[in-house]
């Protein structure tokens, strides 16, 4: 799964300007990127680079935890035995993507706790698609195929991304994400050529997932500030809008193929462009699932609050326990 | 041996644990206490129901009714289910978890030893592949019983409490009936080692519940199944 970078307004500036920079360093590490080098964590870096990074990695880091949680909606009611197998599995790979994606941000100074009280505290963002709820069986298929189909889009081009540590999770993300695209669509294709039921199921998981999974890419490229410098800076490849594009133009014939109907009047294929036009986006309603304001998003961060609260005494005792060891180990 | 009823009992019972359990695991499932307690839940979780499909398959073959492990799981009722209660158990806080893993590994590791040397071709192969399995299962778990019976004066107290609870369930597990009593020595042996390491007492001795082996249950199970063959019960004969 992926977040596309979200940005809280009080926190666009940040204070961080580049003309407090070592112009000497800036111009090397501005060379090096421009000559797609790897950026390491023992390299210097401009501060607003680290910052940018810390905030693009740990939101994706915190979407694939909060994202474990409407697939994870599923998982002990899944039809069969194989696919509650794969539906598990699949939200396990999610976790370790967590595990990946925190331990590439841990190598830039923040530590996992500072970012997960981020996210409970709302300062920290996530993918907004994670707040919408999971009716149906259906939508586990939705999920995979959409979802995932889009985050594949969006990471492809971070394997190549100028941090190091950041590209190489990236590079074992997307082996295991394009096999969930792949049950994803496979459950869909089920579904539509089941029973009337199945496929009314089906037509309904396109019709609600639709939408927010076009808005994953986050704002057009005109509204949005940041795009310029990160794609600059090799920390974004490529623009939201072209990206939204590629998704629309993979999809709609994986949809008409299966029998379903995309819910969108004004897509249409345009023979000049060689490429779909398609309807507008409701940005007011990406702004409000943003903001959190639905239902769902606040079900989600208590889910995560009570999981990290209730856990709390097993950390400590592992920490406490460990210290015990080590120290009669040492009086040995 | 088409219709053989021991063995088909047998197999359904292994399925069963495995298959209860699992489906009990994967409760935790973006819920634990930390992410790699989440992946390790996961992982059991998954071999359980590796297990269980295998299980309930061979189940299905030698009954020879045209039932494979899906129709096994999703649509028999809790009177035809024959895993220990143990294992239905709801999972209550992380040290019950443990406790009810910890005290259901170590004996599933013996008993799949005893399993994967067994006649039936079919029954050994199965037991083969679970036993490295398990072994994974009850070092995890004896691990974490040791955290927390060596860790904090909460977590000790927790990890007493749920050992206690769990503790009524062991029983069944040894029931001369199902032919598992001659476990029961090394089993103690490996419990009282661990504990000892956690600085923890064997529970006391209680009168053990029993039933599940002949298809009585806790109220628990009926909701676990109500759970998890929803799907199936909604849409009678759909294929997904």
């Amino acid at each position: 799964m992926y977040t596309t970078e979200l940005k809280d307004k009080n926190q666009k500036s940040a204070g961080l300007s580049l003309a407090d920079e070592d112009p000497e360093k800036l111009a090397a590490f501005e060379a090096r990127v421009a000559a797609d080098d790897f950026i390491e964590p023992k390299d210097w870096m401009p501060e607003a680079y680290r910052k940018t990074l810390v905030r693009q990695i740990s939101q994706h880091a915190h979407s694939e935890i909060v994202g474990m949680l409407p697939e994870g909606n599923w998982i002990t009611r899944a039809p069969n035995l194989r696919r509650k197998a794969i539906l598990l599995a699949k939200v396990q790979d999610e976790g370790g993507h967590g595990l990946y994606l925190y331990a590439a941000a841990e190598t830039l100074g923040t530590s996992r706790e500072e970012m997960i009280e981020a996210l409970h505290s709302g300062k920290a963002k996530y993918s907004t698609i994670f707040n919408y709820p999971t009716l149906t069986w259906a939508d586990i298929g939705a999920i995979g195929w959409l979802v995932d189909g889009a985050a594949i889009m969006n990471q492809v081009p971070l394997q190549r991304t100028s941090y190091g540590p950041y590209a190489r999770a990236m590079v074992r993300i997307c082996k295991e994400e394009s096999f969930h695209q792949r049950q994803g669509y496979e459950i869909m294709c089920v579904l539509a050529a089941g029973t009337p039921e199945q496929k009314r199921m089906a037509q309904d998981a396109l019709d609600r997932w639709w939408w927010p999974s076009l808005m994953m890419f986050g704002p057009p490229d005109d509204k949005s500030p940041n795009t310029a410098q990160s794609v600059r800076w090799r920390i974004k490849r490529e623009t939201n809008d072209e990206l939204r594009q590629r998704f629309v133009d993979t999809t709609v014939p994986q949809a008409e193929a299966i029998g379903l109907r995309v819910p969108d009047a004004a897509l249409k294929w345009n023979e000049a462009r060689g490429a779909y036009d398609f309807g507008e986006i409701d940005w007011e309603e990406f702004y409000a699932v943003v903001r959190g304001e639905g239902p769902v998003a606040k079900d989600r961060n208590h889910a995560r609050i009570r999981a990290w609260e209730d856990g709390a005494w097993v950390r400590e005792a592992a920490a406490v326990h460990a210290n015990k060891r080590a120290m009669r180990m040492a009086a040995e | 041996m088409p219709g053989d009823d021991t063995l088909f009992h047998h197999a359904l019972r292994l399925g069963d644990d495995a298959l209860v359990l699992g489906q009990r695991l994967s409760e935790w499932c973006g819920h634990a206490p930390m992410l790699e307690v989440d992946l390790a839940l996961a992982n059991i979780a998954l071999d359980l129901l590796g297990q269980a499909t295998h299980f309930l398959n061979l189940a299905g073959e030698i009954e020879d009714e045209g039932r494979d492990a899906d129709a096994l799981a999703f649509r028999r009722d809790v009177l035809d289910f024959r895993n220990c209660l143990l294992v239905e158990q709801p999972n209550g806080d992380f040290a019950q978890t443990i406790a009810r893993q910890f005290l259901f590994s170590n004996w599933q590791e013996l008993l799949m030893r005893e399993i994967a040397t067994a006649p039936e071709p079919r029954l050994s192969a199965i037991g083969a592949k679970a036993v490295k399995e398990i072994a994974y299962h009850a070092k995890f778990a004896s691990e974490w019983v040791v955290r927390l019976g060596d860790g904090t004066e909460e977590s000790r107290s927790r990890m007493i409490a749920g050992l206690d609870w769990m503790w009524r369930f062991v029983d069944e597990l040894f029931d001369p009936k199902d032919g598992a009593a001659s476990l029961r020595a090394e089993w103690d042996a490996r419990i009282a080692r661990t504990l000892s390491d956690a600085a923890l007492e064997m529970p006391k001795p209680r009168r053990g519940a029993m039933g599940g082996r002949a298809g009585h249950h806790s109220e628990h199970l009926g909701h676990l199944l109500t759970e998890m063959q929803f799907m199936q019960r909604a849409y009678p004969g759909a294929t997904w």
